[in-house]
């Protein structure tokens, strides 16, 4: 119960964040992505099941604040999140590599998506062009973010799960 | 080992089950409003509260900085001021709009709604869209204040874009510079009809645009201003767009197009002024008349 509470509040935090403070930080009109680093990282850390709700609800926060189709986002980040959890085998807390590799993988796949779904599908073409000043430049600086964000999420969880062990062993 | 089965395969129903709430819901958002009305409530009450703070402060550290405009009293009248310079320019561009009207039409049809008494309502801009693709933005008023949908909205006598989601204390404004914007609008001077278009390419350039426009006999100079058409059943008539910064004749000699540059600064828009009264009813009033 109190995971689900701290992990809420995160979520709830990252959107303020990335709607406010982070629009104003924007370089170059360009903001990171600070659910998708939610995401990946519970799909990982804590399996698919944690990586498809978590991405769910980032989703939904997104639909309301931005686009037309309630659910359009919330599918989206969900299946993210559930591929980002079959990696949680080859997950070890010391190694920073394989999640920095698995959040730019999840944000690339993001943007191309997004790209696909939202703009080649209204025939915007020029895909060197949004390559070049969406995607990459959302994924550079979404790295740079992970980088400050993600020791955070991880002390979070390795606090909770240290909370469950201890309560877990009361029982036996 | 077992219990780790049965694991995967609840995950794997999950996925299903959510795939299909998602898509369910995206089919009922595309139908009707229903899930979207209570999920912009909860919205109501979380996340807008918190965002209007954050904008607060934000607004309170520009104060800081603002070293010439530190009295709280000073500010408040400039803003005042600000709005009704804003509002008299529209209206100045709207006499001159209604000069050229009567000049072409020789009081031929009597239009005579007069746009400058529109009532306005002042707003926050208080968060933006959480992505990089699409330029909306919500402000910190609502249906509580007398917003909604389809209404314009300006800055600085521009046009700034349409609200397209109300919400009991804040809604959400689609942006004349976003990618999937399309506004039908005019030269001041000739009236000649064109299409203006969002494009996401130009955004960083603070440039839209333009496209559609007849290849006539009337010249249209860089410098030339765009306002809002008559034919457009959204936007009201008259709203300056931007000014002319390039224009060529398309390859099929039939049609020109080119850019313009905005008259309102999108990087920098704290404040907005939402016209409360809506097309539709304008239209409503002219036929009424007649």
């Amino acid at each position: 119960m109190k995971r689900k509470i701290v992990t809420g509040c995160l979520i709830f935090f990252c959107f303020l964040l990335q709607t406010t403070i982070f629009q104003t930080l924007a370089l170059a009109s360009i903001a990171p992505n600070l659910m998708i680093i939610l995401t990946a990282s519970f799909g990982f850390m804590r399996g698919k099941k944690s990586g498809m709700f978590v991405g769910f609800f980032c989703g939904l926060f997104m639909d309301v604040f931005s686009g037309n189709l309630i659910g359009f986002y919330a599918l989206l980040y969900m299946v993210i999140g559930y591929l980002n959890g079959f990696f949680r085998r080859l997950f070890y807390a010391e190694d920073i590599k394989l999640p920095l590799i698995l959040i730019s993988g999840s944000e690339f796949v993001y943007g191309m998506l997004i790209y696909l779904l939202l703009f080649l599908l209204r025939s915007r073409f020029d895909f060197p062009y949004y390559l070049g000043n969406v995607i990459l430049p959302e994924l550079i600086y979404t790295i740079l973010v992970t980088l400050i964000l993600y020791p955070i999420i991880l002390t979070l969880n390795r606090r909770l799960e240290a909370e469950e062990k201890r309560s877990a062993g009361k029982f036996v | 080992m077992r219990k780790k089965k049965q694991n995967s395969l609840a995950s794997k129903y999950w996925l299903l089950i959510l795939s299909g709430v998602c898509l369910l819901l995206m089919g009922i958002s595309l139908i009707s409003d229903k899930i979207n009305g209570p999920l912009r409530i909860f919205a109501n009450y979380t996340v807008v509260p918190m965002q209007k703070g954050i904008n607060q402060i934000g607004m309170f550290l520009t104060d800081i900085t603002d070293n010439f405009e530190t009295l709280q009293l000073t500010r408040k009248e400039k803003e005042a001021l600000q709005e009704k310079v804003d509002e008299l320019t529209l209206e100045n561009k709207m006499l001159q709009q209604e000069k050229y009207e009567l000049e072409r039409l020789q009081e031929l049809y009597k239009l005579d709604s007069n746009y400058a008494d529109y009532e306005k309502v002042g707003a926050h801009v208080i968060g933006k869209d959480p992505g990089n693709w699409f330029s909306t933005f919500t402000i910190d008023k609502g249906s509580d204040d007398g917003l909604a949908v389809d209404m314009n909205v300006i800055a600085g006598s521009g046009l700034v874009g349409i609200i397209t989601e109300v919400a009991p204390g804040w809604s959400r404004v689609r942006s004349i510079i976003d990618d999937s914007s399309n506004i039908s609008a005019m030269t001041l001077s000739t009236l000649d009809t064109c299409i203006v278009k969002g494009d996401l390419k130009l955004m960083n350039d603070g440039k839209i645009k333009f496209e559609q426009l007849e290849n006539n006999k009337n010249e249209i100079a860089v410098g030339e201003e765009i306002v809002t058409s008559h034919i457009s059943d959204k936007y009201l008539q008259g709203i300056t767009i931007g000014v002319v910064s390039d224009i060529k004749v398309d390859s099929n000699n039939l049609t020109r197009s080119g850019y313009l540059t905005p008259v309102v600064d999108f990087k920098h828009l704290h404040e907005v002024l939402v016209i409360t009264t809506l097309k539709e009813d304008v239209t409503k009033e002219i036929k009424e008349v007649k």
